[in-house]
């Protein structure tokens, strides 16, 4: 496998940085980067860092980082969680970081105690630390119950002072949407997958509506709203589709049950992701009142439930 | 009886396998003895709707939604009874 780490790369962008992933000799990795400058959003770092974990480091081939912002990297942790050498010099007591860097994540205890610590690095009060908190256990949680994945959950964190806003990424190596979502339903392609997997109220567990006792489908569906809400992006990628919600144009917040009637970007012609890559941006600016979006998403949640109810209706035959 | 969450899950409530456990080991055999239940969230400063989740939804679908009649929820921020406010509804469409 190739992938190269380009000049820019985030969830706007993003596109170019996943059709440039080349599939070829899965079980070695070369990494190359740009040589003048590198800026990426963290699920970017998470990317090449489940791709590393999965090969092993003996077969990993990095290239000397030549870029001004290389030491960025170092900073996140990229070469120390591949276990390879990079000869890049860092201060570590640079008081200018506000960021998580890369974790791995393989248990519920490690979860609970990573959300305790994961706030003060981030420098979070505790209103704007509210939807960070939600989003990270969420997500962690979700790749812990059904990715089937021994590496379990890689992600890292970092803060954007220019555009005040936390990036947050997450990616597994496990089974991917597709087939966690298949257990209960016929999803035909990935695409179709990760639609079903963000409307509330579906779950991989069951077909029933409601859910089981332990997962009741609506996980991403909450994540999806907290960036619509916060006017940010957010992007899912499992096996050959990416689904992209785009920044809402709209002041008013409008929540829609089925994530393809949003502004969004969709296409299922990617390299194949063997497991489920997830990028999020909070804005710190825009963190609006976290009650106020619960009360869209009680009334949107309960619609789609009882729409969905509604079409398995039997109808009468008129002769 | 009353449980006090804070004591068993902390300030952010989402361990959801500590909510399953809650509900198995404390609220089930508590109900089935007919006792009422207080579900205590002082000092809790929020909780995952997959938290509530694992919390009550089984109590609804095995007891019907009469059982809010016998669970109740103490302490509880704006934010949380929202959260338990989602739960309770969506359960109730999904089981009407």
């Amino acid at each position: 496998m190739k992938i190269h780490l380009p000049n820019s790369a985030f969830l706007g962008n993003i596109d170019p940085f996943i059709r440039s992933f080349d599939l070829l000799n899965p079980e070695k990795l070369e990494i190359t980067a740009n040589k003048h400058w590198i800026s990426v959003h963290p699920v970017v770092l998470a990317m090449v860092a489940a791709l590393g974990i999965k090969v092993g480091q003996k077969n990993i081939l990095c290239e000397k980082f030549e870029a001004r912002s290389k030491h960025y990297f170092e900073r996140m942790g990229l070469f120390s969680f591949l276990n390879i050498s990079s000869d890049i010099k860092i201060n570590e007591h640079d008081s200018s970081g506000r960021f998580i860097s890369l974790t791995q994540i393989k248990n519920s205890n490690d979860l609970t105690l990573f959300l305790t610590e994961m706030i003060p690095l981030l420098h979070l009060d505790q209103k704007q630390a509210e939807s960070i908190r939600y989003v990270v256990s969420e997500l962690v949680r979700n790749v812990l119950e059904h990715a089937n994945s021994d590496e379990g959950a890689i992600m890292c964190a970092q803060y954007f002072k220019k555009s005040n806003r936390i990036s947050i990424g997450i990616v597994d190596n496990g089974v991917g949407i597709k087939k966690t979502i298949n257990q209960s339903h016929r999803a035909q392609s990935d695409l179709e997958a990760l639609r079903l997997a963000l409307t509330p109220g579906i779950t991989g567990t069951t077909k029933k509506e409601g859910g089981t006792e332990y997962n009741a489908g609506a996980g991403l569906f909450f994540i999806k709203s907290i960036a619509t809400v916060n006017h940010t992006n957010f992007v899912i990628y499992s096996g050959r589709a990416m689904y992209k919600l785009l920044k809402s144009k709209s002041k008013d917040i409008v929540l829609y049950s089925d994530p393809f009637v949003d502004n969004h970007s969709k296409d299922e012609n990617f390299p194949y992701w063997q497991g489920t890559v997830v990028g999020v941006d909070i804005s710190l600016d825009s963190t609006r009142e976290f009650s106020i979006l619960l009360d869209h998403i009680r009334d949107t949640y309960a619609k789609a439930v009882r729409e969905r109810k509604k079409s398995k209706y039997k109808k009468p035959k008129f002769i | 009886m009353t449980i006090n969450l804070f004591q068993e899950v902390g300030s952010f409530a989402e361990n959801k396998d500590a909510a399953r456990k809650i509900r198995l080991e404390n609220i089930i055999p508590a109900l089935n003895k007919n006792e009422r239940v207080v579900l205590d969230f002082s000092n809790i400063e929020a909780a995952t709707q997959s938290f509530v989740h694992a919390l009550i939804s089984d109590l609804i679908r095995k007891y019907g939604i009469e059982v809010l009649d016998m669970v109740s929820f103490k302490n509880c921020s704006n934010t949380v009874q929202k959260i338990i406010g989602i739960v309770v509804e969506y359960m109730q469409e999904a089981e009407e």
